[in-house]
This record gives structure tokens, C-alpha cells and sequence, in this order.
């Protein structure tokens, strides 16, 4: 066989990297992609130009600065707005605190991706439209991560047990907060009536995540079950909760669980929805946790079981931590969904960030400021989103052991 | 080591007893807390003085819905109201099936175009739509977006077949007449010719080598034929509008059922190209050379390779983006589209009745996610590899 070549060879390197032939490449390599180049790209400019004419002719950004402190904490009080600093300090010290636990054999702890991270912070922090004190705060709060973090990693190279107590400072935490928000205990107390905003979106999607874990992999493992009435029962209850949409589950919280409770007995507004959410997301988990088990060799079991543990042994030390690690994407999938899914109890009335921006808009003052309140607060879930989604991808990277 | 049978392993230490004792603990719980739950709705209904009984269905409605398929009246009965409803709702499901399948096959195939402003804008709609939640998407496209289109007066006309204002939006839409139902028959007729045809034709450049032209050839008139029958035969009314505010025939969508339809298509559109897009990179790199070296242009390696390939991939997942839509549709109660949800969420409101009316709603959505599946496990047979 002889090898075909053709007469003049062309530098590739040239070839690539000239501008032009990038263009020409790329966008105008035929008459049909030419045509498509040219469409896509006026339309692109109308929709460009019509955006910028519409942001800065005729949008009236007052409206969100106006009413920054609702859409951030709702109708929080503003003399107990301190307790919600402390909070905010405490968790940007532990996240500082894990992220040096993590990164104690990395040798650049400020890597330049992390670095870029905080200074955006930072800028983001300076630009903000609140108060000077509030702006120095921030920064404050962001140097204290970042502080955190470099403690986190000294303390860890010292100390070998740290992750067990920072496993447990997170769990403090958790009562801390609620103390914090809830008042009692030598605080003045504010209702949940008075939660809003961003602070209880993330209030109730955190809350809701960290419930529906255990629950999700509970049932997973049921409907994994060999013992019938278990398998039948999990099998049951995932396929009626995937059946339903999530927002007759959010009704029948608010409507029914007060029913079924005795009389007199009626939970909180906000527990309710949580308790929505919670059994609502942790069906859909268990999908995913089912199939990560799925995935788990069956010699990795037999293994196991050869080697003489018995079966909750092989459960928790062998097979989940392998199930779950496999099942890590879809879970974070989830996990944002919920995220987003929050936006649903405001139909029951909660005044989280979608809620709140309703009733800034049924503010006579800030009538029709739809496409303002809606493009920015479409921002803030779009960051965190995205945010999640790429440390998602990270984290899979990372865990990736195989390659 | 294995001990003689006769020795009897004392009950505790039996694995079989333990086991059916966890089982009838936990079956015992559950049934616990579910007559407890039985026992306390039961009081709480009997204070309020409430029976469960579905009677109420029958009673008048007295309410009226903005759209309807079915007649309907606010003297006709409850469960006419939630008819209502449910054709609303399989009116969206339906339209969105189809509009959402087009916009996420069409993104996910672009993000291979070599076209890298196709390839790029196709990237941003995925990482923009799937980050923001449906709720507000929803709210945005009525708002601030249809609910922005001018008063009836000045509408907009586009290309003089559509017309669009605060009213609704008007489409040319075939008139329901005898003519498109016979069009409409010859047309499924001609498609399963061409059908037979085609495999005909592949039959015959496979096992004969033949060129197939002759069936080419057939085909090609059918196609004209089904042409001329779309346009001719379907009867098409367009709008027309003889002063301004007044629109007669064609096809009017409301801006809700518009608002609703375009913020699930997008949305779920947006999963579907991610799907499709997987599907595509699991086809094996092979597959696209062996398809170009044997000559076939780009577009054709896409059609008749790789795509058939990736469908195995795509259909189990799409199941559940479908199912989605249907729960999302549940959504239209926010901008006012009467669909099952709206409908029952007043029913609730005017009868104070929420076990029957939640009984009722969730066993719905439950019949049409149990369709869907069913439908689309079929389709997933369909595509599966024929193994021998």
C-alpha cells in the first residue's frame, strides 16, 4: 500500500492561526454557513441593540436599589439586621475553614482561579449599591473566608482529627442559625411571617438538600430491597411523588397537613413548605441514588461479603460510598433543581426572592417594572445556578479516580 | 464449615426471622401513621361538618373560564369545569411535545454545527435556560414580554399573515372543513406509500445494488403531491383584518396559552438539547469516520449515521423531560391559563373540599405520566438494538 500525500504540504500552525483564516474556517466556510453567519449575527445585533436601547433609555433602575434589603432578607427587622451579619460571618468562616481542610496537600492555597474568585467578590462587594458600612462588611466578610481558609490549612497540617470537629462545627451551626433567625434565648424573636428574600430562599433550599439526603438514600436503598413489603412500599411512595407536580405537593402542605395533624396543631408556614420540598426532592433523589447503586460492580458486594462483613457493614463502608460517589452529578442536578424549585412557594404565599419581587411590584410606586425586577433577581438564581453547576463538574474531576 | 442440619439455629440468631420481623415493624409503622393521619382528617373534617363524597361534581360550577375547547357555561357542572381543564392542559402537553422536541433537537445538533456562531449561541441558550428557574421564565414571558405587545389598535402585523396585539396572537390555521379532513387522510395514506417505498428502494440498493432511481422518482412525486395537498387542499384561513382591532379567521392564541407554551417549550427544550447532545458524543468516533470515508456528505453522516445511532441514547432520558413538561404545564396557574391545576385550585377555593379535589387532580397528572410512559417505552422498543 502506498501512502497518499498531497503535493504541498500546507503549515498547519499558519494555517490556524491567522485571524482571517479563523473567520473563514470557522464562519464562512461555505455559501450555507456564510448565509447562517450573516443572519445569526444581525439578529444578534438587533436583539443587542434593542437590549442596551431598552437598559438604558427606558429602564428605570430604581426600583432595585430601592428595595435592596427586601429582596435580600425581606421584611426582616432592620435593628436585628446584626444577627444576620454574625450569621453570614460565621458561615464564611467554616466554608474558609473546610476549603484549607480540602486543599491542606494542595501546595498554592490562592491558586489563581481562587484568587480570581475573591477579588470578583470583593469588587462585587465595592460596587454594590448599599452603604458604605455595608460595603466594608462585605469586604470584611470576604477577607475572613479567605482568612479562614489559610487558618484551615495550617491547623490541618497540625492537627489530623480537624475534620471531625469542623464536621461537627457544621452541625452547631445549624441550631446556631436557627437561634440567630429565630430569636429566643436572650434574643427578641421574629417570626418566620417576617423571613423573605434571597435569606429564605437559601434558608429553605439548604434545609431542604440536607434533609432529603438521608431520606433519598433510605428509600433508594428500600427499593432496592430484598424484603418485599420494603421494596413495595419505597417503590410506592417514588413513583406517586414523581407522578405529581411539585406545586400539589406544595398545596397539599399548606392545605392538608393541617388536616391530618390533630386539632389545633398547625405547623409554621415556612416548615410546612420545607417539609413539601423535603418530601418532594428526596423521591427524585432516590432515583439517582438507585441508579449509582446499580452501577456498583456485583463483585465489589461479593467481595465484601467474602471478606466477613455483614450486610450494614457492606452497605455503608462498601457499597454507598462507591454508589453515591457515582451518582455525585445527577445529585447536584437535583440539588440545583431544588434550588430553583423554591420559586414555587411563593404561589403559596411565602415571600421568598420570586415572592418578594411580586409584591415590590404590586407596589403602586413600581408599577410595571417587570422586565428590571425579573432580569435581576433571573441573575442572582442564574449565578448560583451556574456557581453549583461548575463545582459540580470540579468535583467530578476530582473524584474521578479511575483515570 | 457447615454445620450438621439437625442442629437448630435458635430463633434470634436467625437471619429469616429478623427479616420478617424488620418487615412487619416497618409495614406496622407505616400503617401507623397512615390511619393516625386517617383518624385526625376524619375529626378535623367532621368539626367543619364535611363528608367525603365526590356529590359536589355535579353541582353547578357557577364559575366561568377564559378559554374553553369544550362548550362550556358557568351553570354546567364541576366536573365539566375540570374537563375543561384537562383539554387545556392537553393542549399545552401536546404543542409542547412537539415544538419543544423540534427546538432541542435542532439546539443539540447545532452545538456540532462548523459553524462556531451556531455552535456558541446554541451553548449560551442551554447555560442561560436551565440556570433560571421555570417559575420565573414563565412570569418573564407573560410580563414583562407578551403582556408588552401593543393595545388592539396599533397591532402588530407581520408579513401580513399574523397579526399580534394585547388580544392574542392570530396564525393562519387550515379551516376544519371536509376538504383538510380528506387532505389530511390522503395525506397519511401517501405517507405510508412513501414509507413502503423507501424501504423498498434501500432493499433494493442493498441487495441488488440497484441505483434506485426509479423509486426515487416516486417518491419525489409523492412528495409533490403531499406538497400541493398542504397547501391546497388543507384550506388554509389566513387572518385578515379589515380595520385596525379586528382580526377575523385564522387560529387565535391567547397570550396566556402563548406565555405558557413558549416558556415550557424553551425550557424543557433547553434539557432536550443537552440530552440530544449527549447522545450524539456517544455514538463512537468510528461511526462519523466510516461514514465520511465511505463519501457521505457532512449533512448525511448527521441524518443516516450518527443520528439513528444516538436515538437509542436519547429516548429513555426524553421520557422523563416529557413527563416534566406535563407536571410543568401545572404551572400555567400563575399567569391565568385555566388549565387542570387553575380549575381545580378554584373548585378547592369554592368548596372548601381538598381531599376529593386533590384525590382527583393527582390521580389526572398520575394518568397522564403513566401514558407517557407507556407510550414512550413503546418508542424506546422501537429503537433499541434488533439483536439476533
Amino acid at each position: 500500500m502506498t501512502a497518499t500525500s498531497p503535493s504541498a504540504p500546507l503549515s498547519p500552525l499558519d494555517f490556524q492561526h491567522s485571524p482571517v483564516a479563523w473567520v473563514r474556517k470557522n464562519l464562512f466556510n461555505n455559501w450555507f454557513n456564510s448565509l447562517l453567519t450573516l443572519v445569526l449575527g444581525s439578529l444578534i445585533l438587533w436583539v443587542a441593540y434593542s437590549f442596551l436601547n431598552w437598559a438604558f433609555t427606558l429602564a428605570q433602575w430604581q426600583v432595585i436599589p430601592a428595595n435592596m434589603s427586601l429582596y435580600l432578607v425581606g421584611r426582616y427587622p432592620s435593628d436585628q439586621y446584626w444577627r444576620l451579619w454574625v450569621l453570614l460571618s460565621m458561615i464564611s468562616l467554616l466554608s474558609g475553614l473546610t476549603w484549607g481542610l480540602w486543599s491542606r496537600h494542595v501546595s498554592m492555597l490562592f491558586s489563581r482561579g481562587a484568587l480570581i474568585g475573591l477579588g470578583l467578590a470583593a469588587v462585587l462587594a465595592i460596587l454594590a449599591p448599599t452603604t458604605a458600612s455595608y460595603r466594608l462588611l462585605i469586604v470584611g466578610i470576604v477577607l475572613l473566608c479567605a482568612f479562614g481558609a489559610w487558618v484551615g490549612r495550617w491547623l490541618a497540617q497540625q492537627l489530623k482529627t480537624l475534620g471531625r470537629w469542623i464536621s461537627l462545627a457544621w452541625f452547631l451551626s445549624f441550631f446556631v442559625t436557627l437561634w440567630l433567625m429565630l430569636g429566643g434565648l436572650g434574643l427578641s424573636r421574629v417570626s418566620t411571617n417576617d423571613w423573605g428574600g434571597l435569606m429564605l430562599t437559601l434558608f429553605m433550599s439548604v434545609i431542604s438538600i440536607v434533609l432529603s439526603f438521608p431520606f433519598g438514600v433510605i428509600l433508594a436503598l428500600g427499593r432496592q430491597s430484598m424484603l418485599p413489603v420494603i421494596r413495595w412500599l419505597s417503590t410506592i411512595y417514588i413513583e406517586l411523588i414523581r407522578g405529581v407536580p411539585l406545586i400539589s405537593i406544595l398545596f397539599m402542605g399548606q392545605v392538608m397537613i393541617p388536616l391530618f395533624l390533630p386539632e389545633g396543631m398547625r405547623p409554621d408556614r415556612v416548615l410546612r413548605a420545607i417539609v413539601g420540598l423535603t418530601l418532594f426532592t428526596a423521591a427524585y433523589l432516590a432515583e439517582n441514588v438507585r441508579a449509582g447503586l446499580q452501577a456498583v460492580p456485583r463483585g465489589q458486594l461479593e467481595a465484601a461479603r467474602s471478606l466477613g462483613l455483614n450486610a450494614p457493614l457492606t452497605l455503608s463502608l462498601i457499597v454507598l460510598p462507591q454508589a453515591i460517589k457515582i451518582a455525585i452529578p445527577a445529585i447536584v442536578g437535583q440539588f440545583i433543581s431544588l434550588f430553583q424549585d423554591t420559586t414555587l412557594v411563593s404561589i403559596v404565599g411565602l415571600l421568598e426572592l420570586l415572592g418578594i419581587s411580586r409584591s415590590i411590584l404590586a407596589n403602586p410606586e413600581f408599577l410595571g417594572r417587570y422586565g428590571e425586577v425579573y432580569l435581576f433577581i433571573g441573575l442572582i438564581y442564574w449565578f448560583f445556578c451556574y456557581a453549583m453547576s461548575v463545582g459540580s463538574r470540579k468535583l467530578e474531576e476530582k473524584l474521578n479516580t479511575e483515570r | 464449615m457447615i454445620s450438621p442440619p439437625e442442629t437448630r439455629v435458635p430463633l434470634w440468631r436467625d437471619d429469616r426471622f429478623w427479616k420478617i420481623v424488620f418487615q412487619i415493624v416497618v409495614a406496622a409503622f407505616v400503617i401507623g401513621i397512615l390511619s393516625l393521619f386517617i383518624y385526625n382528617l376524619n375529626a378535623n373534617l367532621q368539626r367543619v361538618g364535611l363528608r367525603f363524597t365526590f356529590g359536589f361534581l355535579t353541582n353547578s360550577a357557577g364559575f366561568s373560564i377564559g378559554e374553553t375547547l369544550i362548550e362550556y357555561s358557568p351553570s354546567n357542572t364541576y366536573i365539566r369545569a375540570l374537563l375543561v381543564g384537562v383539554f387545556n392542559t392537553l393542549r399545552v402537553i401536546l404543542a409542547g411535545f412537539v415544538l419543544t422536541t423540534l427546538l432541542g433537537v435542532i439546539a443539540g445538533i447545532a452545538s456540532f454545527s462548523d459553524n462556531w456562531l451556531l455552535r456558541k449561541i446554541s451553548l449560551v441558550y442551554v447555560e442561560i435556560v436551565r440556570n433560571v428557574p421555570l417559575l420565573l421564565q414563565l412570569i418573564f414571558w407573560y410580563f414583562p414580554v407578551f403582556l408588552s405587545l401593543p393595545p388592539s389598535r396599533e397591532q402588530l402585523e407581520v408579513l401580513n399573515f399574523m397579526y399580534m396585539s394585547t388580544t392574542g396572537i392570530y396564525l393562519p390555521w387550515p379551516a376544519m372543513d371536509l376538504s383538510f379532513w380528506l387532505s389530511f387522510g390522503l395525506l397519511v395514506g401517501l405517507g405510508c406509500a412513501a414509507w413502503i417505498v423507501s424501504k423498498q428502494r434501500t432493499q433494493a440498493m442493498v441487495e441488488q445494488a440497484a441505483s434506485g432511481r426509479s423509486q426515487l422518482i416516486a417518491l419525489l412525486v409523492m412528495a409533490g403531491v403531499a406538497l400541493l395537498l398542504v397547501l391546497v387542499g388543507f384550506h388554509w384561513e389566513i387572518p385578515q383584518s379589515p380595520q385596525p382591532g379586528q382580526v377575523q379567521g385564522g387560529l387565535r392564541l391567547s397570550l396566556e396559552y402563548s406565555a405558557i407554551l413558549v416558556g415550557l417549550v424553551v425550557y424543557t427544550g433547553a434539557f432536550i438539547a443537552e440530552i440530544v447532545r449527549g447522545g450524539i458524543q456517544a455514538v463512537s468516533k468510528g461511526q462519523w469516520e466510516a461514514a465520511r470515508s465511505l463519501g457521505l456528505a457532512p449533512g448525511h453522516v448527521m441524518q443516516l449515521v450518527v443520528f439513528p445511532q444516538a436515538m437509542r441514547v436519547i429516548i429513555p432520558p426524553l421520557n422523563s423531560q416529557y413527563m416534566n413538561l406535563a407536571k410543568n404545564s401545572s404551572l400555567a396557574l400563575v399567569i391565568g391559563y385555566p388549565d387542570v391545576f387553575s380549575v381545580a385550585s378554584t373548585t378547592l377555593n369554592q368548596t372548601g373540599r381538598p381531599v376529593e379535589v386533590f384525590i382527583l387532580l393527582m390521580s389526572t397528572y398520575l394518568l397522564i405520566n403513566l401514558l407517557i410512559s407507556l407510550l414512550m417505552n413503546r418508542l424506546n422498543q422501537a429503537v433499541q438494538f434488533k439483536e439476533r
